[in-house]
């Protein structure tokens, strides 16, 4: 089997004297779909911040395609191969979406631009500034922003938060058509999202690994329950 | 049209009538226009940094001088030439600007303008104190017979007027093509959503450095060649009254438009020609358009112009 694309070893980030996230161990093999659940302050968006650097860690590593990366600052990891979409929706609202989509791309070939936002059925509003659209669009030209990077690891933070259920449909199809070409770590709060589209789960909870396994085991899982879906 | 071809209509368009103008206007406002582009020139690097970046400095005063000083005081005290002078000055507010980029950006947004304002009375100072050779306050004028550049006497009206309308064209160009590449557009990127723009990838410390030197040397162009159309080097446009102008500027024509620097510094200039003719206060005549205008027309009046009419304007 070939080296994981992604891996942490004992990534923890404390907060003055909270422990948001503590000695988490992780490994994500290429080409997976890899959700990450659990309550609310478990230390999900935390935990990818640091994959992505975009906040430091307190202790322990993070390893792409098998190289060290943990000492990169944010850019050149997003460089190395990874994308990042924000929980709290973060485009350019001043400019146009094919602007936003142009920076992502770092190309301004037209065509690819409007093919980018043609994947989340955006392209008709290319020149539409992207503080008018709707929240629901909004939530998907970010989306498209991590697709257009062709990232080996797309990091998606809470996606479908505010998404319509048709709107739901389509980011699932986008999801799966990148499957094979994408390994994606995906923290998602809609467990029928997570069980249609994740091949494994992880469960934080107060920041550490509570569970770990495929969707059915973690359906089964005793501990799970208690801590999550049972009170969901 | 394309935006390209837009671009070049509009900025070619505009050079084309200021050559124009050169021609047609009376002495008095021919003058008083080669002055305009030189300080319009000092506002277009402004607006690099201010309206494409985001960054306000409170010290460009400082490249203005770097500039002036950089082309003077050879010019007065070794007897270089013009040409390898304005060299001088560039490279003066190139190596300013950089040294003064990688201390100031450590910081952001108030502190930022603080720091950037500190730099800038240090230089000031400097110049005071360095009197012997700078003439202080009181300035020094560069001799008229070397104030030529490649034959052409630059104190004749009509040869400043159009050295003045070269060295705005080719800022303005030069900023327009930056704008349009996608070095500007992560510039954009950086003053819209910092974070955003350092997650998709771009290195944010090192495109806002670029800025800087960018903006600073071309206020250093703008100061070397006030210096050497107008004759006269002095403290005065090192200090922070310098400073706020090019702020005032580009907040009047609209920041984050390429051509609204040079219709700040035309209102500008003009409200206190006209006004002064009028009374004595006529800063309160100033200060009243400027409040008048902050109120209604918040984007600038180019800003206001792409917000209403035209969208494309770049």
């Amino acid at each position: 089997m070939s080296a994981p694309l992604l891996e942490t070893r004992g990534l923890t980030r404390r907060y003055g004297g909270l422990t948001a996230v503590e000695g988490v161990d992780f490994s994500l093999p290429q080409g997976q779909i890899h959700a990450l659940i659990g309550p609310n302050g478990a230390g999900k968006s935390t935990f990818v911040s640091m994959v992505s650097g975009r906040i430091p860690e307190s202790a322990g590593r993070v390893l792409f395609e098998g190289r060290d990366i943990t000492a990169l600052p944010a850019h050149r990891r997003i460089r190395a191969g990874m994308a990042y979409t924000f929980q709290i929706t973060a485009v350019y609202g001043r400019l146009t979406l094919a602007q936003n989509i142009a920076l992502a791309l770092r190309s301004r070939d037209r065509a690819r631009i409007l093919a980018a936002l043609a994947r989340v059925g955006l392209e008709e509003r290319a020149e539409q500034t992207c503080g008018d659209l709707s929240y629901g669009h909004q939530r998907l030209l970010e989306i498209a922003m991590g697709v257009a990077q062709a990232p080996r690891l797309l990091i998606l933070d809470e996606p479908t938060q505010g998404l319509a259920e048709s709107e739901i449909e389509g980011f699932n199809g986008l999801i799966r058509s990148l499957a094979g070409e994408t390994t994606i770590l995906l923290i998602e709060h809609n467990m029928n999202v997570v069980m249609a589209l994740a091949e494994r789960i992880t469960v934080l909870e107060t920041g550490r690994v509570l569970a770990s396994g495929s969707p059915e085991e973690i359906r089964a899982n005793a501990a799970v329950q208690e801590a999550y879906l049972g009170s969901a | 049209m394309s935006p390209g071809a837009r671009s070049l209509a509009l900025h070619g368009g505009l050079i084309a009538l200021l050559f124009a103008l050169g021609f047609l206007l009376p002495a008095y406002h021919q003058g008083n226009l080669a002055r305009i582009m030189v300080l319009a020139t000092y506002a277009v690097g402004y607006n690099v940094l201010f309206g494409y970046t985001g960054l306000l400095s409170l010290g460009h005063a400082m490249f203005f001088a770097a500039g002036m000083y950089g082309l003077g005081l050879p010019m007065q005290h070794l007897g270089i030439s013009a040409l390898p002078a304005f060299g001088l000055g560039l490279l003066s507010a190139a190596l300013l600007s950089t040294l003064v980029a990688f201390l100031a950006l450590r910081t952001i947004g108030v502190a930022f303008m603080i720091v950037t304002l500190m730099f800038s009375q240090a230089g000031f100072l400097t110049i005071l104190y360095f009197g012997t050779w700078t003439r202080g306050d009181e300035g020094f004028v560069i001799a008229q017979a070397s104030r030529s550049l490649a034959g052409v006497d630059l104190t004749q009206p009509l040869a400043r007027y159009m050295a003045a309308l070269v060295l705005f064209s080719v800022a303005l160009l030069l900023t327009a093509r930056m704008m349009r590449a996608g070095f500007g557009q992560v510039l954009i990127g950086v003053r819209e959503n910092e974070e955003r723009t350092r997650m998709l990838g771009y290195d944010v410390f090192r495109h806002k450095l670029a800025a800087v030197i960018v903006s600073g040397t071309l206020s250093g162009a703008a100061g070397a060649a006030y210096a050497l159309l107008f004759g006269y080097v002095g403290a005065t446009f090192a200090s922070v009254q310098y400073s706020i102008f090019p702020l005032l500027w580009v907040l009047l024509g609209g920041a984050g438009t390429t051509i609204g620097p040079l219709v700040g510094v035309i209102f500008m200039f003009y409200l206190i020609d006209w006004s002064s003719g009028l009374t004595n206060a006529y800063m309160l005549v100033a200060g009243l358009a400027l409040v008048l205008l902050t109120l209604f027309a918040r984007a600038g009046l180019m800003g206001e112009v792409r917000r209403r009419w035209l969208p494309w304007l770049p």
